[in-house]
């Protein structure tokens, strides 16, 4: 071990006027952390119903320039991202997760969408990811790396495009990582936990907020209903309207 | 880092007699604040929130050599490792060494005040290693070699013109005619000189905002993505952090990430927050081969126990400068250091040295609301006083404030007498200022009157009011 860490180790115990903890102490230590219990969650989430909390993601995800669609099944979402890609002058071509959720998704419905799978590489235009969790007190996606979802998806092509389940909408940060921990099982959780809300920005030159800094310059997101009792009236028809 | 803080009363002379300086800190003085409050007011919880933040680092900081033990077995466990750092000299050259293990040529940096702390920067190179900033606001600056002057928005010192001219000094390859009116040009043009350096470099640096014992993650907030290209795409990723960045779980972690966000920029969370552990995994597509975490004590450790423990709690938000009105006066680089404003102030002496930084703990007001909007609670006046009371007990300070100082206090501890000299001196000036009612100008007190008037005694005391009111 080095000589430093015994240092600053034996310096933060002399400072503490104590010396190492007693085993007592430490397995107490263990338990508060593996318990995983939650400090104060804001309500604003929790105390929705499922249908409520969907509408609360979308409307916090767009006041931070998420742009979201509606598909009514999965089967709707080839023409939602096609859609999506005209309506924003974006050739329809994009590299997508090699996810099993999104090879079950019936892409040949659209032949002229042409799509890689893999990792982005850096002449992508335009990606298309699944998410783990989508969490309703922020708008914010939680997406977790894994062989099947490489990281550099969310980050080097302009536009990121992101299929949620109706479902996967959660509460809160905390149920975000019970959910992931359920994945997990008895395995680590994923390398690399990516919360995002909103596209890539800045304010480093006189606060003036600008889109695309370096990350995405739009996130999409394709919402799929799937049976889920949303409401689909209220949203601007061109933006947001469902997809049959 | 060179520091200046020695010459703050110059410095902040300069900073107030320059132009572009105030015209920038006036868009930053209304922004922070508004932006903040509007975010507070939606979350009802925000309150209670910043105290379980409190108790939350404070549990950490009591129980530091177990969690930090902790987090280093989680890091090994996930292929990483730690190297431990007492000084900058130590961190720069674990640094080093990492990047001379792999033959790096260029390392991306994302933003992170450790690296500031320790002069990575320079460090490395001197030793032939390039590094590039990629935060918008560290590239400019690092364009201009200017230090940053705050610590989320670095360039926050300048106006759009300045970043357009050093854009079109250093950015040669570009048309000479086109425009760089809007800062929408300006963060295009940085966008395509920064991704090819995202792809070819061989280390990529970051900061953290956070370390998760329970898991020996590090979690980095960013909103322009920089941080995560950074980490993502080169073979090598080196985390430089600092030991009191420690939470136990990422229930904790959770938690202050609600207070970050709002405190700082008045987002309701920051776009990108993003929990790292160890390097790239069997099967993964991408990630970095390597992950290094440089964990800088610096003296911090030894502040445990004292009158500056509290410190130790400071998530770098930045809501204390945001809402400090000597720093919207003067801006961060009168501060002289890495630091500015009201952290800076109490942070600083503890890094660079009492003697070195004396005049920051003396350049406030003690207005107080550095610490009411201090996510975590950090009495910093008080640990501001604290500096004071030091300073003065190492005979630091000039020697007529010490005898003038010393001489209040003698008659102070003596009230009768107090009194009766306070009733002398209010009569005396209540008459000479019968006329106007101010002073344009007093013997001994031109500190004051050189920018305002006095404004004459009149009436009678309030301890003889008081005393009346009490029979």
């Amino acid at each position: 071990m080095s000589e430093a860490r015994e240092r600053i180790l034996a310096g933060i115990r002399s400072s503490l006027n104590r010396g190492r903890l007693d085993p007592k102490t430490e397995a107490e230590l263990r338990a508060r952390v593996a318990a995983h219990r939650r400090n104060l969650v804001p309500a604003r989430a929790t105390a929705l119903d499922q249908r409520d909390r969907v509408e609360l993601f979308i409307t916090m995800a767009e006041e931070v320039q998420t742009t979201v669609s509606r598909a009514a099944s999965p089967a709707a979402v080839p023409e939602a991202v096609a859609r999506y890609l005209a309506a924003e002058n974006l050739p329809a071509e994009l590299v997508m997760a090699p996810d099993p959720s999104l090879d079950a998704i019936p892409w040949e419905a659209r032949p002229l969408l042409r799509i890689r799978r893999g990792r982005a590489e850096a002449e992508d235009k335009v990606s298309l990811t699944p998410c783990h969790a989508a969490i309703a007190e922020t708008g914010t996606l939680l997406l977790a790396s894994g062989p099947q979802t490489p990281t550099t998806l969310n980050f080097l092509p302009d536009t990121h495009i992101v299929v949620v389940r109706g479902d996967q909408v959660v509460a809160t940060y905390e149920d975000g990582l019970d959910r992931l921990r359920a994945a997990a099982g008895s395995e680590a959780l994923p390398r690399v936990i990516n919360f995002i809300t909103g596209p890539s920005r800045t304010a480093d030159i006189e606060q003036h907020i600008e889109l695309g800094a370096h990350g995405p310059r739009r996130l999409h997101i394709v919402l799929v209903e799937d049976g889920q009792a949303t409401r689909s009236v209220e949203y601007d028809e061109q933006r947001s309207a469902p997809v049959e | 880092m060179l520091a200046t803080s020695r010459t703050f009363v110059a410095n902040a002379r300069a900073g107030l007699a320059n132009e572009n300086l105030q015209h920038a800190l006036g868009l930053a003085r209304t922004g922070f604040p508004l932006r903040r409050r509007l975010a507070i007011e939606r979350l009802p919880e925000f309150e209670a929130l910043r105290e379980n933040g409190r108790s939350i680092k404070d549990h950490t900081l009591e129980h530091l050599d177990f969690y930090l033990e902790l987090y280093e077995s989680q890091v090994v466990a996930s292929g990483g490792k730690v190297h431990w750092a007492r000084t900058p000299q130590e961190a720069c050259a674990a640094v080093l060494q990492i990047c001379r293990s792999v033959g790096a040529k260029t390392v991306t940096k994302g933003k992170s005040m450790i690296a500031e702390e320790v002069g990575l920067n320079e460090f490395l190179e001197a030793n032939g290693i390039t590094p590039v900033e990629t935060d918008l606001g560290e590239y400019i600056i690092q364009l201009r070699h200017e230090p940053p002057s705050h610590i989320i928005a670095p360039a926050i010192h300048l106006i759009k013109e300045q970043v357009a001219e050093t854009f079109r000094a250093e950015h040669r390859s570009f048309d000479p005619d086109r425009s760089l009116a809007e800062p929408r040009q300006m963060c295009d043009e940085a966008r395509a000189v920064l991704r090819p350096r995202f792809l070819a470099a061989d280390v990529g640096i970051t900061g953290a905002n956070f370390l998760v014992a329970e898991t020996g993650s590090s979690i980095i907030v960013t909103n322009e993505g920089n941080g995560d290209l950074t980490q993502t795409l080169p073979r090598v990723h080196i985390v430089m952090t600092s030991l009191e960045k420690l939470v136990p779980n990422l229930e904790d972690a959770a938690t202050l990430l609600r207070l970050l966000a709002r405190s700082a920029t008045g987002q309701e969370f920051s776009a990108y927050t993003t929990i790292s552990t160890g390097p790239r995994r069997p099967g993964d597509l991408d990630g970095p081969e390597q992950y290094h975490v440089v964990l800088l004590d610096n003296g911090r450790s030894e502040l445990i126990g004292t009158e500056f423990q509290d410190m130790l709690r400071c998530i770098r938000c930045s809501a204390c400068i945001n809402h400090c009105p000597v720093y919207a006066a003067v801006g961060g680089h009168t501060y002289g250091w890495v630091y500015p404003g009201p952290m800076g102030a109490v942070l600083t002496p503890i890094l660079i040295g009492i003697e070195e930084a004396g005049h920051l703990p003396n350049a406030s007001t003690f207005c107080g609301r550095c610490e009411s909007v201090c996510p975590v609670k950090i009495p910093l006046p008080k640990m501001m006083r604290h500096w004071r009371e030091r300073e003065h007990a190492k005979k630091l300070s000039p020697p007529v404030y010490r005898t003038g100082l010393s001489l209040w206090a003698w008659v102070a501890r003596r009230p009768a007498l107090y009194h009766a000299l306070a009733g002398i001196a209010s009569r005396v000036l209540g008459w000479a200022g019968r006329d106007h009612g101010r002073f344009r100008s007093l013997p001994l007190a031109t500190g004051w009157t050189a920018v305002r008037d006095m404004p004459a005694p009149e009436g009678r005391s309030f301890h003889s009011l008081w005393a009346e009111r009490r029979k």
